[in-house]
């Protein structure tokens, strides 16, 4: 019963979108493809559509091969990241436009259309169009259409990206609730690490239009496969720095050695990247089994409840987070302190070596 | 170098006084920006920032109130006259120029002599990275790179009495957002101007500004540091806009140092002898400080929880009420049924949305 | 743009019925005028091979068809040139003349609009008495003030007539495009310029003008074609007078072809003319798109 990606690939001359993608997707399931722009969400999910066609691979729905059926033969919905809707309809017509299409009796129209409406919370609206509508109401319009169509497929491209964060958070939560009687497959495009995880299900990360490591969502991020994972897989940016163990001691790139504790010990001498978000990494004074790296702030984010600090450390810029509001002043003088036990280690092709938590690979 | 005063400005689009708050889309509003300082102008779509910023630029013209730049009235100068400048929500470049020659046009029309010209447009252009750029046409650049130029266009001039943004970051590409709003902010610090931030985005806000305005429906509901905001949040609103997710507001009621919630005692960290025992408030406490726990505290069923990777969150039922309360690392969950607990120095009053200063029980306790 | 759809043939039969009408409306007449273009006769309908003569005597000016075909060229450039010089810079200054806002732009925009519904035949009857010495009022007045003018005669006179009367015509076309172009641009932008202290003259030229170049050159072709085709209007006013002075090519064309009944030279003639037309259609299609690109770039 499942929609499965075999080996796609799409090149348009020289240049490759789709590299080699392999996924499977079962029904009921929320999949959240994650990956910075340009990355190939969108292309993805434009061949999972049958928007286009790729160029090597299969598309197989149920044990079908559906590689070259066009768009219109296949049982999909897509929500897009700009609220299309059809500006002269009212929103009753938009959310029954496919309906209409699909030329369904009138109470059956009814119906469907009165239970989308009360779903997303649509029903005083219904006489209005888009125009007379928030943003928020306009894509909960767009949701519906998708919605009533009940297509076995439903494509969600960064649908929250265009809604302020409040509205965001309260539809994001909503989201898998609306569709979970449809027992559609859900794929969601983000570039947000955060909704990646508050979504659940599986999450494949993107990066250059190859699929870099897919998993439940918490495990992945937890467990990066390789670096590139890692770094899509964090927000704010994976902080990183190359490291030579030779013994009890490791040297960084600025030629300080470190002994070599934490996620370090016991690993085979040699040279290693270590990756490490800004939760591994605070502001203070110097604490038993933390390393301390003096630096200097270029910024602080807030991000409402937490601080990202950017410290410039010598070894590049490293993000450090601070629990509540706190402000650091562009040019303060701080000591970064770096928990060696809340790194994961990398080979030298990316692959991951090990993680906080888990037994060496290598 | 300016401030600017609001003197009981508001506006209410047709004219005139209207009979009701209702009819203000910009509530009358007392406020001075002092010079040098960074703002931010914080608040959902509709809730009168864009109107507030409109004013100071001389778009709008107020309908009541007076807004002075320093000791001069020009609630009814026209923009070009008021020395301002402003960055757009989209760019705005010279098409025909090149990343110089837009950046020195504001100074040009202005007849600053070509050296001093070219010096400012290179100390600008380094601050924002476009020195490698300058000779080249602006309209190839992408969007991000114009946007820089339009950012460079509105802080090039050293004599403006402010620089106004419109959600200068919206076509700016998430990846690059961080890197901007820190330039801003260092940018900021390097210039010394007044500076006000329009925003619906609360990290750009808490970001960039040492004192933030957030909006509601037409009014300032509270204007603070962002830890203030965080920290003692005025009203309600402020609460739930600032922070993801929001403050949890409770239906209770006060009883001496305590709030009562269906029948459980909630311990409060002041007194509030001015609210009358068994009066119904509002107890907010952010989900930062409401902690889940196996055995001490008030019981509470589990409804979820969220991984957020580097914490948890569970959203609980608190006497039938939605809560939602950290989840302490390393602690396991097993069925429904859990605690949480209060830090009482984080727990605020609210009557009517709006924030009640209590009298402190335990003096000298850091805040 | 990168080819991405999925491919289905069907499409083309929907494009058949379009095929077949631009077939016997384009294509056959055409081949006719090749025919004779390549042909001559003795009459009673007997044809033999000219190869390329009738087009080497066009090309040749010192036979009497070639010259009187480059003479009839010249002139068409020469109009062209004149009335997208008068009516570009008239146009532009017209549309920045109109309001943005409020009732009044209706009321412009249908008044600028007039000439635009007028028939081009009752054009040229317009002008035609409009000049005439008797009693048209421009032609009557100026013979009053002793200022010589009778288009019948003077090869100046009628020049300046039709010149003026396609400014009057089409004037108001370019100035409605660069209307719509300027409305294209957003506030923000006037704002901008506001506070960053341009003069009138920098947001024209920095601004509106870099943002007009699009329909201008648009605005630019279809003025070009429309007065190189001129026909209507001219045969009207001076039916291509004083002698050749205004017999511009389609004018020309029309007296050749089917005036004196010469049919290789009328053909060779329309190919030519056609020629000319495509190449300069192509070269202003290439332009634009790759202006285009370099915007993309």
């Amino acid at each position: 019963m499942s929609f499965v990606l075999d080996q796609i690939s799409y090149r348009v001359g020289e240049e490759t979108f789709i590299d080699n993608v392999s996924l499977r997707l079962e029904p009921g399931s929320m999949n959240v493809l994650l990956g910075p722009t340009l990355s190939g969400k969108t292309t993805l999910m434009r061949l999972m559509a049958g928007l286009d066609r790729p160029t090597a691979g299969k598309i197989i729905d149920n044990g079908v091969d559906i590689t070259g059926v066009p768009v219109r033969k296949r049982s999909v919905a897509m929500v897009y990241q700009q609220f299309v809707n059809y500006p002269t309809l009212s929103v009753y017509e938009n959310i029954a436009s496919p309906l209409r299409v699909a030329g369904l009796p009138k109470a059956e129209i009814e119906a469907r259309v009165g239970r989308a409406a009360a779903l997303l919370r649509l029903e005083p609206m219904l006489k209005r169009t888009p125009a007379q509508l928030s943003g928020g109401q306009q894509q909960r319009t767009a949701i519906a259409r998708a919605l009533v169509k009940q297509a076995k497929l439903v494509l969600l491209d960064e649908p929250l990206a265009n809604l302020d964060y409040k509205l965001r958070e309260e539809l994001r939560e909503e989201l898998p609730r609306i569709f979970a009687e449809t027992g559609a497959i859900l794929v969601y495009a983000t570039t947000e690490p955060t909704e990646a995880l508050l979504l659940r299900g599986q999450t494949a990360t993107l990066w250059q239009g190859r699929v870099t490591q897919v998993g439940p969502s918490a495990t992945a991020y937890r467990e990066p496969d390789n670096i590139d994972a890692a770094r899509v897989f964090s927000d704010p940016p994976l902080n990183e720095v190359s490291v030579t163990k030779a013994g009890a001691m490791a040297t960084l790139e600025s030629g300080r050695k470190v002994p070599a504790e934490g996620v370090l010990s016991g690993m085979p001498d040699g040279v290693y990247r270590l990756g490490f978000r800004a939760d591994a990494v605070t502001i203070g004074h110097p604490q038993p089994g933390m390393l301390s790296f003096p630096g200097t702030v270029s910024v602080t984010e807030i991000s409402g409840s937490e601080s990202f600090v950017h410290v410039d450390t010598g070894l590049g810029t490293w993000v450090c987070l601070v629990e509540g509001v706190h402000q650091w002043e562009p040019g303060d003088r701080t000591e970064a302190q770096f928990d060696p036990g809340r790194a994961f280690v990398f080979g030298s092709q990316g692959q991951r070596v090990t993680a906080p938590g888990l037994a060496a690979t290598a | 170098m300016a401030q600017i005063t609001l003197d009981g400005v508001g506006h209410a689009y047709g004219g005139g006084k209207p009979a009701t708050d209702a009819g203000y889309a910009l509530k009358p509003l007392h406020h001075v920006w002092e010079a040098g300082k960074a703002y931010a102008l914080l608040g959902p779509s509709g809730c009168g920032k864009t109107t507030l910023l409109n004013i100071i630029s001389g778009l709008v013209i107020p309908s009541e109130g007076r807004l002075l730049f320093d000791d001069r009235d020009v609630t009814r100068l026209p923009t070009e006259q008021r020395n301002i400048a402003q960055v757009f929500q989209f760019p705005v470049i010279y098409d025909t120029m090149t990343v110089a020659e837009n950046l020195a046009f504001p100074l040009k029309n202005r007849g600053m002599p070509k050296d001093r010209i070219a010096a400012r447009v290179n100390e600008i252009a380094t601050m924002l990275d476009l020195n490698h750029d300058l000779n080249r046409r602006a309209r190839g650049l992408t969007a991000d790179a114009k946007q820089k130029i339009s950012l460079g266009r509105g802080l090039v001039r050293s004599d403006v009495s402010a620089v106004l943004f419109d959600e200068p970051l919206t076509v700016i590409d998430p990846a690059l957002k961080w890197e901007l709003r820190s330039k801003l902010k260092a940018v900021h610090r390097a210039l010394d101007l007044l500076m006000i931030y329009v925003t619906h985005d609360q990290v750009e806000a808490l970001t960039f500004a040492d004192k933030v305005v957030v909006m509601n429906d037409g009014r300032a509901v509270q204007i603070g540091t962002p830890a203030e905001l965080f920290e003692k949040p005025e009203h309600t609103f402020v609460g739930y806009f600032i922070g993801s997710p929001g403050m949890n507001l409770l239906q209770g009621k006060i009883q001496g140092t305590r709030v009562i919630l269906d029948g459980q005692e909630i311990a409060l960290g002041a007194a509030y002898p001015g609210l009358a025992a068994g009066s119904p408030v509002k107890l907010g406490i952010r989900p930062d400080y409401a902690r889940l726990s196996t055995s001490a505290g008030l019981p509470v069923q589990v409804r979820r929880i969220d991984d957020l990777g580097r914490k948890r969150l569970a959203h609980v039922s608190l006497g039938g009420q939605p809560l939602v309360a950290t989840v302490p690392h390393g602690m396991s969950l097993e069925g429904t049924q859990a605690c949480v607990q209060f830090d009482p120095a984080r727990t605020h009053i609210y009557v009517d949305d709006h924030r009640v200063e209590g009298q402190s029980l335990s003096e000298g306790r850091a805040a | 743009m990168t080819d991405n759809r999925v491919w289905d043939n069907r499409a083309w039969f929907f494009v058949l019925p379009v095929m077949v009408f631009v077939l016997f409306s384009s294509l056959l007449p055409m081949m006719t005028v090749v025919n004779y273009s390549v042909q001559d006769t003795m009459g009673q309908n007997n044809f033999f091979w000219n190869g390329a003569g009738w087009f080497a005597n066009l090309l040749d000016s010192s036979t009497e068809a070639g010259q009187r075909f480059q003479g009839a060229l010249l002139r068409n450039l020469i109009f062209s040139f004149v009335i997208l010089a008068i009516e570009v810079p008239l146009g532009i200054a017209v549309s920045l003349c109109i309001p943005k806002r409020g009732w009044q732009v209706g009321a412009v925009l249908v008044v600028i609009a007039l000439p635009l519904l007028i028939p081009y035949n009752v054009v040229g009857v317009i002008w035609q008495l409009f000049t005439r010495t008797d009693v048209g009022l421009l032609g009557a007045s100026l013979n009053a003030l002793h200022i010589p003018f009778d288009t019948r005669q003077d090869a100046t006179s009628a020049w300046f007539t039709i010149v003026i009367m396609d400014v009057w015509h089409w004037s108001s076309m370019v100035a409605l495009l660069c209307y719509a172009g300027l409305k294209a641009i957003p506030d923000a932008y006037y704002q901008a310029a506001r506070i960053d202290g341009a003069s009138r003259w920098a947001v024209f030229a920095n601004i509106e003008f870099p943002k007009l170049r699009k329909v201008l050159v648009i605005g630019m072709l279809l003025r070009f074609m429309g007065s190189f085709m001129i026909y209507t209007e001219p045969f009207v006013v001076t039916g291509g007078g004083p002698g050749e002075s205004t017999s511009f090519l389609s004018i020309d064309l029309v007296k050749t072809a089917l005036g004196q009944v010469d049919l290789g030279n009328g053909a060779a003639m329309s190919l030519v003319y056609n020629l000319i037309t495509l190449t300069v259609c192509w070269i202003f299609f290439t332009y634009t798109t790759h202006a285009d690109q370099r915007k993309d770039a």
